[in-house]
């Protein structure tokens, strides 16, 4: 889950902030040391750490505490808005030429980056959008890499353009815009081998592709999980080649990703996409605040709302949501709940959105991530009676052994689920209180102390 | 032909930027403070921490640096170097059981989440073996990604080794399998085994490693064991949680350190080895197969410090 850690760490220093009464100034640096290294360990680049550090400082010193907030929210709502800000404060969409004309895409990064899986990704979701995009095989040195390119193409159903491993990459790629001028294609997405961006020769390679081909976008493919590194390597891909935003891939893989914070506030470029998972929904946009609250530990509600409306019918979103305001819900419901869930990305996906939901927390509920033991709660749920199902309370030993049965499980199972679901009808409790009022739908988490 | 270059030479062209890097900033620092207060030691945190070796391994380096300054009665910032190298090293000593299983009949298993060059390194590894005079036999265990077996195959051609190899999604205990058969009736010196990784896929990575585990137990008793963890030297702290990981479903007894030709800061080998005790074996600098060197605590250490006129 991405920045976890990074997220509780935030939570532990302001919730030891939290129980001062008022706040110093060496409270404030105390915290802020905290702070510096829980980004530290995230991966986020030290000079970013330190101006953002010294940035939170001097507002922070120089705020009147006596503003009708508590210390605490001063300094969360300074750190939040420093985070924000650093992370660029406005959303960036890739820029696609309008109507017909080609817009021309090369991907470009590090060996192992996730370059070929995240072209067929984009290329899938421009797909959606009503474009026409032609993926173009320009990898020749890795063996695999057209096949590869192949494969996840056609998964996406998009055309892959790709002639074998013989031909230079420059050729490759003025043959390819050919062939979607020819074809009516209005996206040509190039997919580079992997490079060392001090590798001088392959370097030069890019720019005679965007020679050949009047590239609109190079996006930089950067893995979140890069150390210290990832500024180096935006910084000499962006200054040899030029980059116009950056992809960061691996986001799941991980519990850090503080390359994030990094490349933006270094190399002034966009974060276009994230990758969060093998599929291709995955590819998400990557919002700054969104982000930065996430960071510090209150969640990411408007993400979960919208993969939430995207994915749920409305009127059984509505529904839900009653029934998770007033915790009265069923077996039932909750055999509806996880197959939303698995259709929104998985239960991790949409709690890992949630506040308050890190680690030991994410461990409790781990048990129900699991696909076979998804299929089996499905199992034992529908060997339920109706009324079992709406009413949990029902469920005596007699009751359990018949469903066991029924289900072809062991009792102990039964057991096991009828205590997960205690667990999780407990966190739908909590819920309401965090959604805030009125529809709870755009409402905004209130600050967790 | 190019010129065979001598080891100390390939890891020191390998590390030329992470040292670049690194000791530039030392230098500075160095020349650059006239005392040791606390700007100094700040200084020097950032450097440290730059260099990927994670804000604790830092902070305890630092920590020895300073009492051992106290202890030493140090007041020029210079004669600090020294001690700050000999406290690295102290912490990154490999040990001298480390290549044990070279002299033995053993089992090397190879482990890893994907992208992290984990065939590369057991293609190199064979390389190496076979140059010794060992009789080498691969096994080809990931039958998960594709053309991971052809990779390997090539490998093991390129090393003049034989290979085991099973079909893509086939059970790669049962390849395990058949390659200890093959291991015994050639009467082999070392079995390498390339497994699949996965990112966060953890209970399956559990149960393979399980079963490979018990198959070797049963099937192979007598083999001494080895188990190498591969980590992309590009990775930052998810390195740690990934050693972590493994750590906890496997017996790691050492770490390949790859990918550290470009700007890599090979720091994170020591702040591994510093929090989880796991020393770093192996690292890899290039794309040859000499480019696969034993660690050697004093020579990466000195290579990470050394400046240029002092070479």
């Amino acid at each position: 889950m991405a920045f976890e850690s990074l997220s509780e760490k935030l939570q532990n220093v302001f919730r030891n902030l939290r129980s001062k009464g008022k706040l110093t100034e060496a409270d404030v640096k105390t915290a802020l040391k905290e702070v510096k290294m829980a980004l530290l360990e995230a991966d986020v680049s030290f000079k970013v750490v330190k101006q953002f550090i010294k940035a939170v400082q001097e507002r922070a010193v120089g705020q009147d505490v006596m503003n009708g907030l508590n210390p605490g929210q001063m300094v969360i709502k300074i750190v939040n808005e420093e985070l924000v800000s650093l992370m660029g404060s406005e959303t960036t969409e890739l820029a696609l030429r309008p109507g017909s004309e080609i817009t021309v895409i090369m991907m470009a990064g590090l060996q192992g980056a996730g370059k070929t899986t995240t072209a067929a990704k984009l290329a899938g979701k421009l797909k959606s959008k009503g474009r026409v995009p032609l993926l173009t095989a320009c990898d020749v040195y890795r063996p695999a890499a057209i096949q590869q390119l192949k494969i996840n193409g056609e998964k996406q159903g998009v055309e892959v353009f790709a002639l074998g491993d013989k031909l230079s990459p420059v050729d490759i790629a003025k043959a390819a815009y050919e062939h979607a001028k020819s074809h009516n294609m209005n996206v040509v997405i190039i997919d580079t081998a992997g490079r060392l961006h001090i590798d001088e020769e392959m370097m030069k390679e890019l720019e005679e592709i965007k020679g050949a081909v009047p590239v609109d976008q190079t996006v930089l493919v950067v893995d979140a999980m890069t150390g210290q590194d990832a500024v180096n390597v935006a910084e000499t891909f962006n200054n040899k080649v030029g980059i116009d935003g950056v992809i960061l891939t691996k986001m799941d893989g991980d519990s850090r990703g503080g390359a994030a914070l990094s490349v933006k506030a270094t190399c002034g470029k966009p974060i276009l996409y994230v990758g969060m998972g093998e599929k291709l929904s995955d590819l998400e946009q990557f919002y700054p605040e969104r982000m930065a609250s996430r960071i510090l530990g209150m969640g990411d509600v408007m993400t979960l709302i919208e993969k939430a409306q995207a994915n749920l019918d409305e009127s059984k979103a509505r529904e839900m949501e009653q029934k998770f305001k007033k915790a009265q819900f069923g077996f039932d419901d909750y055999l509806e709940s996880m197959n939303q869930m698995k259709n929104m990305g998985g239960i991790s996906s949409v709690l890992s959105m949630m506040p308050g939901f890190g680690g030991n927390k994410m461990k409790d509920v781990e048990g129900m991530i699991d696909e076979k033991a998804l299929a089996r709660n499905e199992a034992i749920i529908l060997s339920m009676t109706p009324a079992e199902r709406s009413n949990p309370d029902l469920l005596n030993p007699s009751r359990k052994k018949r469903i066991a049965a029924g289900a072809g499980v062991d009792i102990s199972e039964v057991n096991r689920l009828v205590k997960q679901f205690d667990q999780a009808r407990k966190m739908m409790k909590q819920l309401p209180g965090m959604m805030g009022g009125k529809g709870g739908k755009r409402g905004r988490f209130r600050l967790p102390f | 032909m190019e010129e065979k270059k001598g080891f100390f030479r390939r890891l020191a062209e390998g590390l030329t930027k992470t040292r670049n890097n690194i000791v530039a900033g030392i230098d500075s620092i160095f020349s650059g403070f006239s005392s040791i207060d606390e700007d100094f030691y700040e200084e020097m945190e950032e450097i440290l921490v730059m260099g990927d070796l994670g804000i604790n391994a830092t902070t305890s380096i630092i920590e020895d640096l300073k009492v051992k300054v106290k202890e030493n009665n140090i007041k020029e910032p210079s004669e600090c170097k020294r001690f700050l190298i000999e406290s690295i090293k102290s912490q990154m000593d490999v040990g001298e059981t480390a290549y044990e299983f070279e002299n033995r009949t053993s089992v090397v298993l190879v482990i890893g989440v994907n992208g992290v060059g984990k065939t590369t390194s057991v293609g190199k590894l064979a390389g190496k073996l076979k140059e010794q005079g060992k009789r080498v036999v691969l096994a080809a265990a990931d039958t998960f990604r594709a053309a991971a077996g052809e990779q390997l195959s090539e490998w093991a051609n390129r090393a003049g080794v034989e290979i085991v190899s099973g079909q893509e999604g086939s059970d790669p205990a049962a390849v395990v399998y058949d390659a200890v058969a093959a291991a015994k009736a050639r009467h082999a010196d070392v079995l390498l085994i390339d497994t699949a990784g996965r990112l966060h896929n953890k209970k399956n990575l559990m149960n393979e490693l399980g079963k490979i585990n018990r198959i070797l137990e049963r099937e192979y008793p007598e083999a001494f064991r080895e188990t190498l963890v591969v980590l992309d030297g590009t990775t930052g702290q998810n390195a740690m949680v990934q050693a972590r990981e493994f750590a906890e479903v496997a017996d790691i007894t050492g770490i390949i350190l790859t990918k550290l030709d470009g700007t890599a800061k090979g720091g994170i080998a020591i702040a591994i080895h510093s929090e989880l005790g796991i020393p770093v074996k192996y690292i890899g600098v290039g794309e040859t197969i000499d480019d696969l060197q034993k660690f050697d605590a004093d020579q990466f250490v000195n290579a990470l410090f050394l400046s240029e006129d002092a070479k």
